[in-house]
């Protein structure tokens, strides 16, 4: 294999690996400024303990995020040469500010978070909880300003040319709001509160069904349902807002994501099927006219299709990003209908009574994840064959020094250690819900033990 | 230009002082880990352990705002060094990820198997940085083949010549007298007892590889001290870093473990302020053809993204200072365990 699709597979993996946590940080983060205020004011041990177990949770999520985060910084140096100093005026920018912005504010007060319990007053504890909220909405803020710079392109202009062009800033507020940023920030934050908000439903629903924790587990999982409900309803405008964005900037992506080759007719809207690349044309369950309506509000209106496009300037994977992008649809739309059904009983009074229900809740966990991932596919796929749209191809963009057995050494690398930290995270996780929330008031007790056989101390 | 130096020049300045940041600071962190199978008992460890706990994360955050320093500051040397060192740097990046998830893993299971694995992985891992951090350092100050596009021409075998090992193992020693003088700051009794003669032995061990390692460049490296004989005025440096690494070994003796600390991280500073006045101005010298070196001029991002990033700095440095300070604050004094420790 060449070095560039070697190194395309290292960062897709690398960095869906990696984002698997930090949505899950962020939607925490929410949780538990939610749980812990709600203990500020009303008292109840209950949250106490809700909010103490969450953040041994939110802890183990945030090791790894930082962990496999710190990978991505430097992968653009080490495989993609040519793209950091095409970008590095503008992309770096925004990657200093996140570093000193965001993840200053969050790793400081992590140390509180997570071992402040004793050591600062409850309400310095709760700041910090909403300190490192903070920091990681912010850290989402710099990461998708850059991406949604690559997306669509503002605020620069091109100095040099061949090899040596690069793009440099002229007006950094156009460049940090381009085009893209707000709707993608939005979507991207509201997908990761989501993340939060299932994980919460998923193990308390849970407890439910095995009757532990009851007195715990019933408010939390009312709290994530609240914020799930509203959430999952509000994805659905950024989604829209986001889908007409993507109209208008990127048609090519657009038409690759509902295999829409024909730039003469109206454009449908699947709900299931795939792309038959060689007859040009979309196969399945759709809405006649249906993106045509999205987009313009009128269901014949002719949509610019991939045929408008040269054969080197669409992306070759229609298919892939068409199916990506269904499948994100798909998860957001079963999440508002768990949301909603999850509501609707709890009005009836009858929220606990469905066992059904609450296995659902309990896989519902995959939902946002999956969504989360199929989602920045669709974006990064659908993007191609530039990593800068219509300005770098991905295939300029690598080190030139870097050889394929480098990469294929870095990629078997990584392969294992990832596989291995997958695993350990989901033994640990799993055991720190076996475990469940702890009364840390009867720690007494339990101290008297063996300090190694001790569950608490060995947290 | 602001206050008569050029924004390069000050851009240059701030990432240097941010490598020192994460030199002291993750300095401390990387050589309690490394030194962490010195200390045998299950509860040294821990203790240990929870000594760097509540702040490694936010350390290891000054690496990450160096490299989108680099990155934002001078884009093409970061392209090429890190593609340059493409093969030490991902053994030095899964020797980070080791190194957090050991200190997050290792209290989750009370087995003691479970705990001595994460053990070693965690020393291994600490080593493992401390070594490539230095190797690399090592290459990058002694030079590098570039070609006309400035993109590294060697092969990965060229970094271990004998300057970048010798400025790797004291990148070692130094970060391991620093890391046991920064534990027996949080320890007592039997565990500080321990640490005292670690720091001793550890002083030893830095003081001898620095002495060899700096011999080798006077004798072989002489370009490398260019800077020094041509402005004495700047001999003052090299004499107060001599002066501080004298101080470490007499403050530990005295048991005066805060003024060694003091000491120990001013001696880092000093290192890297010596290594970035011989460097200047270049990021990266290709000794064998000079015209191809990267330098503040030559990889610098435009005039207007320079201005953007010293008000990002201006803005952002007292911020995490004061909140630093704040977490350190809170977590000062001798290390106690309590149900949320680690």
């Amino acid at each position: 294999m060449d070095v560039e699709i070697l190194a395309r597979i290292q960062f897709a993996f690398t960095i869906a690996f990696h984002y698997i946590y930090p949505p899950l940080s962020i939607g925490l983060g929410l949780i538990l400024v939610i749980m812990e205020g709600m203990y500020l004011k009303t008292g109840k041990k209950i949250f106490e303990h809700a909010t103490r177990f969450w953040i041994r949770i939110f802890a183990l999520i945030f090791g790894i995020g930082v962990a496999t985060g710190i990978i991505m910084e430097f992968e653009f140096g080490t495989n993609w040469a040519t793209y950091s100093k095409y970008v590095g005026d503008i992309f770096g920018s925004a990657l200093a500010a996140e570093g000193i912005f965001a993840f200053a504010l969050e790793s400081g007060f992590l140390g509180i978070l997570i071992f402040g319990w004793n050591r600062v007053s409850p309400i310095v504890h709760f700041i910090s909880t909403i300190l490192v909220f903070f920091g990681s909405l912010f850290s989402a803020v710099w990461i998708v300003v850059a991406n949604s710079w690559q997306q669509t392109p503002a605020g620069f202009h091109i100095v040099g040319e061949g090899m040596n062009a690069r793009a440099e800033i002229t007006d950094f507020w156009a460049m940090v709001f381009n085009p893209s940023s707000v709707d993608r920030l939005l979507h991207v934050w509201i997908a990761a509160i989501l993340a939060g908000a299932f994980m919460v439903l998923s193990v308390n629903a849970w407890y439910i069904l095995k009757k532990k924790h009851l007195d715990i587990a019933k408010p939390s999982f009312k709290i994530a349902l609240v914020v799930a409900t509203i959430f999952s309803l509000l994805q659905l405008v950024t989604g829209h807002h986001s889908s007409k964005g993507v109209a208008k900037y990127q048609p090519a992506k657009l038409a690759a994501m509902e295999g829409h080759y024909d730039s003469s007719a109206k454009a449908d809207m699947f709900l299931l099927g795939y792309v038959d690349a060689k007859k040009q044309k979309a196969k399945g369950l759709f809405i006649p006219g249906g993106l045509s309506f999205l987009v313009y509000g009128n269901f014949d209106e002719p949509v610019k299709g991939l045929n408008a496009f040269k054969p080197d300037e669409r992306p070759s994977q229609v298919n892939a990003v068409f199916q990506f992008y269904h499948m994100m649809v798909a998860c957001g739309m079963i999440m508002i209908l768990l949301s909603l059904i999850g509501t609707f009983l709890w009005w009836k009074k009858k929220l606990f009574d469905k066992n059904w229900l609450l296995i659902v809740f309990v896989w519902s966990v995959l939902l946002p994840q999956i969504a989360n991932q199929a989602g920045w596919f669709t974006a990064e796929m659908g993007r191609q064959p530039w990593v800068v749209y219509g300005l770098l191809r991905t295939s300029d963009a690598l080190s030139k020094s870097v050889t394929a057995n480098q990469v294929v050494f870095s990629l078997i690398l990584f392969t294992i250690v990832y596989i291995v930290l997958f695993a350990l995270f989901l033994f640990l996780l799993n055991k720190k819900i076996t475990q469940g929330p702890v009364d840390y008031e009867s720690k007494e007790l339990i101290d008297e033990g063996s300090k190694r056989d001790n569950p608490i101390m060995s947290h | 230009m602001f206050l008569n130096i050029d924004y390069n020049v000050w851009w240059y300045l701030i990432f240097g002082a941010i490598i020192s940041g994460y030199a002291i600071l993750d300095g401390f962190d990387l050589g309690a880990g490394a030194l962490h199978l010195f200390l045998n008992k299950e509860e040294s460890r821990r203790i240990a352990i929870n000594a760097i706990a509540p702040i490694w994360d936010g350390n290891e955050v000054w690496l990450v705002i160096g490299g989108g320093a680099l990155f934002a500051g001078f884009p093409v040397a970061y392209a090429a060094i890190f593609s340059a060192f493409y093969v030490p740097f991902m053994i030095f990046l899964v020797g980070l990820i080791f190194r957090g998830v050991a200190i997050e893993f290792r209290s989750k299971q009370p087995m003691l198997w479970w705990r001595k694995t994460w053990d070693i992985v965690y020393c291994v891992s600490c080593i493992i940085i401390a070594l490539s951090l230095g190797l690399m350092l090592g290459n990058v100050v002694q030079g590098l083949p570039l070609n006309h596009e400035k993109e590294f021409s060697g092969s990965w075998t060229f970094f271990f010549n004998p300057f970048g090992i010798l400025v790797s193992i004291t990148t070692l020693a130094l970060f391991m007298m620093h890391g046991a003088i920064y534990l027996t700051m949080k320890t007592k009794n039997r565990l500080y007892a321990k640490l005292h003669i670690l720091a001793n032995n550890f002083t030893i061990f830095f003081v001898v590889s620095f002495v060899i390692t700096t011999l080798y460049t006077l004798l072989y490296i002489p370009h490398l001290s260019d800077f020094f004989r041509g402005n004495v005025a700047f001999f003052i440096i090299p004499v107060l870093m001599t002066l501080c690494i004298a101080n470490i070994p007499r403050q530990v003796k005295r048991g005066k473990f805060r003024y060694a600390f003091l000491s120990s991280s001013a001696t880092i500073a000093l290192l890297l302020i010596m290594v970035a006045l011989e460097a200047f101005p270049f990021l990266l010298y290709s000794p064998q053809n000079p015209e191809n070196s990267i330098t503040v001029h030559n990889a610098a991002s435009s005039e207007q993204t320079m201005k953007i990033l010293l008000i990002i700095a201006l803005i952002g440095t007292p911020l995490v200072g004061i909140y630093t300070g704040f977490v350190f604050w809170t977590f000062k004094g001798k290390v106690t365990l309590d149900e949320m420790s680690y």
